[in-house]
């Protein structure tokens, strides 16, 4: 695994991050780890019963008010601090970066599916360019598994029936272990990916390379293939033009109102939801009569779908 | 001061004290068993409200409602018999306790007609999320229904044997406390799945 | 194991009947520790086979299959069937009349059938073994819906242990509330009764939450229902926040007890009064109300709302204040003591070493940037194998040498004892303090194979068992030794002011002849008689 305190050792500056998280609670946890085993060690040999003191006086102090106040302070201070430091990487570790390609990631016993935006599928092997932050749309076809990039310090559980996200900054070339770490079945062991974060110009002739003639179409073009084919564009547009239903143009990341006065942003769980449970978030304005694709739209087929929409600008 | 060997360590006042605290920690560990299945209830109602919505109709209102009060009239008979024992009226205590049981078995044959008629229709427990909660809620609580009856059978029991009076009525107190929770838990059970849409 | 004129008192009555039909809280306490002990050196043996297949990456020795069986039972036996019920159905139902003056616990009968019931529910749980599941003690769905072992039997199983542990939680509420001595005021109880009191109290609140979160996993499995489902519009995540509610503050029901055996034995060995009486007493209680809103920090990485994550992580900090109090006190009762080093102090003294350092470890764990790298990893087994052995088990240990006198009549050997004592010690760091850093390098959990890159470490970490399993075994003969040919214990061999030393060793089973008036705390070993008596 990689040393990320110095910064051109690290993977990704999520690692950098990270780690001085790290460090700090090191340093701080280490002060009071010595000051406490110390004065316990201290006090068992400086106050042990020497031999002929078998009667010895002890103090009779049974509390002291100030010293219970004060070390209820400062420990609470100090945890304050930790959660305040956890908190705030965490967020920006999670923040989405701009431009970040979208790579859609399957789960299942026991092997990575990676789903690249051109269509392209690989087992166990996900390769990006570096200095370019990606985001990983996870979901599993069977049982919980889990995501976990040691060399960059994050880790996400994929679960079924739903999307969860990573986001990555791969920073520096290399080839980088992806572990599964939710216990998911007799392979769970065996559950290995690799990471290859390749220098720009050698990830722009791979991708070139890799698309074999006849190839299944890009995403996006299986999504609006779907979407002609499925009869959603009996009720929706994709020109802005409002039918039964919404237009799909530009709906993607855009917040919607609903019914009742809730707001929601309409990111990929919100459109697998409407395909899937279309009553659960209606938008205002618009009557409750869409159908459920449930049976007829399968998990890859919404995540083509959602692609499309998504060019839909 | 006991025939009772089992609580020979303490005084009658110590131990009804005691009974008393335990019975109502028990309910408050029966509050927690339960609580765990609204809180799955209100998650998916709040999911599924289309789905609540529809299939609250499936649910006969007339046999709920008939159940509901059935069932409160036994929480007033068992009131009843503990009212007529703390004035040593072991008879009435009887009749009382009869009665409650009686009620308590006329409300699980209702609850058999109504499941046997949602089979009939091709409603199951696993038809959907609003039907799963439907059957294991009141499943769980049909069995605390049966289980409140051989409680009650066996304080019916040791009344025929004379064991109770205006002095000692501990035991029926403590299972009338827990038959009205039982009820208790219906009265909650009844408006969720039948009334609201 | 009689000698001319020795009483044995309460374990006089012989024969089977008089042991498996007893309403005396100690023979129940007496039962629950053998059992627990049991099946202490059960999931030990798995243990120490789930070393033994770590030692080589690849699947050598025994198949992967049997290493996923290994683990899961050996932490659903450990967690089950030794460590909650141990300190309290063990020596919390032994200890907790005699400690209050009591002649028994509130409801004897329900003790009895609390055993009974915990028995039965291993009975079911062995019997699930026929299929045995591979899911790990917190039993995920879907996964745990869908597979082919026996999660039905075993959901039921458990379902029936807890519920003895909840009928024990009763028992002991009631009996602290309403049995105590005349003159046993709420500030004049020992503190393992305060840390006993507390744990009851998490174990009626939560445990009922475990026991319909199994029965609703053993319906999605016979019935189909879906709650967990995402194919039936179900939520795997809403398991883990069910399993979570009780899992987490069952931690709680852990650790309390043996906090409170240490608030006992340091004063003792240290002939000073207890610092902070209070302080400890209430931070038992705060401990128990704060650990039931934390559950979300074993779910960061859950796909659970960042929200929530923020506020679980907050909260999870705060419950280490508490704690941190109880660490400062008890060293500040050293202060100016007069300390010697028996057996019990000896443990004692290592409880506040490993736990202090577990409990540093689990800043990491709090913190969300460092947990999402952290969970899931060997990390997480090393901090809570810091702090269930290294604390609760340790604790356990150190009653069990203090209190042992007082339940057979007999002395431990001491030079035993501290090779025991040593080897555990060097055997245990050895073990789990190597897989700290084999989870910050990365290495998953519940992993039965691995790359090599991690294979130094772990031969490290098996060594390191077979060395604290030594020191186990050693542990075990000086009980038994003792049992048959230990020195005649006199009534009060450590000198304590708490009510056991009063009884004779072993007590009859009245436990006193009288109950006794109370004037005073229990911690008055000053030599000058305390100015401020808390």
């Amino acid at each position: 695994m990689t040393n990320a305190y110095a910064v051109q050792e690290a993977a990704s500056r999520s690692a950098v991050q990270i780690d001085a998280v790290f460090l700090f609670i090191t340093v701080v946890s280490l002060f009071f780890f010595f000051l406490v085993e110390g004065l316990l060690i201290y006090f068992a040999i400086r106050y042990r019963r020497k031999k002929a003191s078998e009667d010895a006086a002890t103090s009779d102090v049974t509390s002291n008010l100030v010293l219970e106040i004060v070390w209820v302070l400062i420990p609470s201070l100090v945890v304050l601090a930790f959660f305040a430091y956890g908190y705030v990487v965490y967020r920006d570790v999670n923040t989405p970066a701009p431009g970040a390609s979208d790579i859609n990631v399957t789960a299942q016993q026991f092997f990575f599916e990676f789903k690249y935006p051109d269509g392209r599928m690989e087992a166990n092997e996900l390769r990006v360019p570096a200095g370019r932050p990606v985001k990983l749309i996870m979901t599993s076809r069977d049982v919980i598994h889990g995501f976990f990039l040691p060399d960059f310090r994050l880790k996400q559980d994929i679960l079924p029936g739903r999307y969860t996200y990573l986001y990555l900054q791969p920073d520096k070339e290399g080839t980088y272990d992806i572990f599964c770490t939710q216990y998911c079945g007799v392979g769970h062991s065996t559950m290995r990916a690799k990471l290859v974060v390749m220098p720009a110009e050698e990830y722009a002739k791979w991708a070139s390379v890799g698309k074999v003639a006849g190839a299944a179409l890009s995403l996006p073009e299986k999504g609006k293939d779907l979407l002609a084919k499925s009869g959603c564009l009996g009720c929706h547009s994709t020109d802005g033009t409002i039918k039964v239903g919404s237009s799909f143009k530009g709906i993607f990341g855009r917040e919607v109102h609903l019914e009742g006065d809730r707001k929601v942003t309409a990111d990929e769980e919100y459109i697998r939801e409407s395909i899937y449970d279309p009553g659960a978030k209606v938008v205002k304005g618009f009557p409750n009569i869409m159908p459920t694709f449930k049976g007829r739209l399968s998990g890859d087929d919404v995540t083509a779908i959602i692609a499309y929409i998504k060019t839909l600008k | 001061m006991s025939d009772h060997p089992s609580h020979a360590h303490m005084d009658a006042a110590q131990a009804y004290e005691a009974a008393k605290l335990g019975i109502w920690t028990f309910l408050a560990t029966e509050v927690l068993l339960f609580g765990g299945l609204f809180t799955a209830y209100i998650v998916f109602r709040l999911k599924f409200p289309q789905m609540f919505h529809e299939d609250h109709f499936h649910l006969n209102r007339i046999l709920g409602a008939v159940n509901t009060i059935v069932l409160i009239c036994s929480s007033l008979t068992v009131a009843l018999g503990i009212a007529a024992i703390r004035k040593g009226k072991q008879h009435l205590l009887k009749v009382y306790l009869s009665l409650t049981i009686l009620l308590a078995a006329v409300f699980l044959g209702i609850k058999y007609v109504e499941w046997t008629e949602k089979f009939a229709h091709g409603l199951f427990p696993d038809t959907d999320v609003f039907f799963s909660l439907y059957f294991v809620m009141t499943g769980l609580h049909g069995l605390h229904v049966l289980a409140g009856m051989l409680v009650l059978g066996g304080v019916l029991v040791l009344a025929g044997r004379g064991k109770f009076s205006e002095h000692y009525s501990t035991p029926v107190e403590i299972s009338g406390l827990y038959w009205h929770f039982v009820d208790l838990v219906w009265i909650y059970l009844f408006p969720l799945f039948y009334l609201i849409g | 194991m009689t000698e001319a004129g020795r009483s044995l008192g309460y374990l006089e009555e012989k024969g089977f009947l008089s042991w498996a039909l007893t309403l005396d809280h100690k023979r129940i306490g007496v039962l629950y520790l053998l059992t627990t002990l049991l099946f202490f050196l059960v999931g030990g043996v798995f243990g120490l086979l789930i070393r033994i297949k770590l030692m080589v990456p690849g699947q050598q020795i025994f198949s992967d299959h049997v290493y996923n069986v290994l683990f899961t039972l050996h932490g659903s036996v450990m967690i089950f069937l030794f460590i909650i019920p141990a300190i309290p159905s063990g020596l919390g139902n032994f200890f907790i009349p005699l400690l209050i003056g009591a002649k028994d616990v509130a409801f004897p009968r329900i003790n009895l059938a609390s055993y009974w019931i915990f028995v039965a529910g291993i009975g079911v749980i062995v019997a699930s073994l026929v299929r045995p599941m591979d899911t790990g003690w917190t039993f995920y769905t879907p996964y745990s819906a869908k597979t082919a072992a026996n999660v039905t039997l075993l959901s039921f199983g458990i379902f029936l242990v807890g519920m003895s542990s909840i009928l024990t939680g009763l028992n002991f509420l009631v009996t602290i509330h309403k049995l105590r001595a005349p003159g046993m005021t709420w500030h004049r109880l020992p503190l393992f009764i305060w840390g006993m009191y507390s744990t009851s109290v998490i174990q009626v609140v939560a445990t009922p939450v475990v026991g319909i979160t199994f029965l609703l996993l053993a319906m999605e499995r016979l019935f189909g229902i879906g709650f967990f489902d995402p194919s039936k519009g179900g939520d795997p995540l809403l398991f883990q926040h069910f399993f979570w509610f009780y899992s987490h503050p069952v931690v709680y029901v852990m650790i309390l007890p043996a906090m409170g055996i240490i608030s006992e034995v340091v004063p003792v060995f240290s002939r000073k009064p207890i610092f902070g009486y209070k302080a400890i007493a209430y931070s038992s209680l705060a401990i128990a109300f704060i650990g039931f809103f934390v559950w979300g920090h074993h779910m960061f990485v859950s796909g659970m709302s960042k929200t929530a994550n923020i506020i679980f992580s907050f909260l999870t900090f705060f419950v280490a204040v508490p704690t941190a109090v109880k660490v400062f006190n008890w060293i500040a009762t050293m202060y100016k003591g007069s300390i010697t080093f028996e057996s019990p102090m000896l443990y004692a003294l290592t409880f506040i070493f490993l736990f202090t350092f577990g409990g540093l470890t689990g800043m990491f764990l709090g913190a969300l940037a460092t947990n999402v790298h952290l969970h899931d990893t060997y990390f997480i087994v090393a901090h809570f194998h810091y702090t269930m052995m290294g604390g609760t088990v340790v604790g356990f240990l150190a009653g069990l040498h203090y209190w042992f006198p007082k339940m057979t009549g007999r002395m431990l050997s001491e030079k035993l004892a501290r090779a025991g004592w040593l080897l555990t010690f060097i055997g245990f760091n050895v073990t789990f303090l190597t897989q700290f850093f084999l989870g910050f390098r990365g290495m998953p959990r519940r992993w039965a194979e691995y790359p090599p890159q991690f294979q130094g470490l772990n031969i490290v970490s098996t060594v390191g068992s077979w060395i604290l399993a030594l020191g186990i075994l050693i542990m075990f003969v000086n009980f038994v030794r003792g049992l048959y040919a230990g020195k005649p214990a006199p009534a009060n061999p450590w000198k304590g002011l708490t009510l056991e030393w009063q009884a004779a060793s072993p007590p009859s089973t009245e436990n006193f002849e009288a109950i006794p008036v109370i004037t005073d705390w229990p911690y008055g070993y000053a030599k000058r008689k305390p100015e401020s008596n808390e």
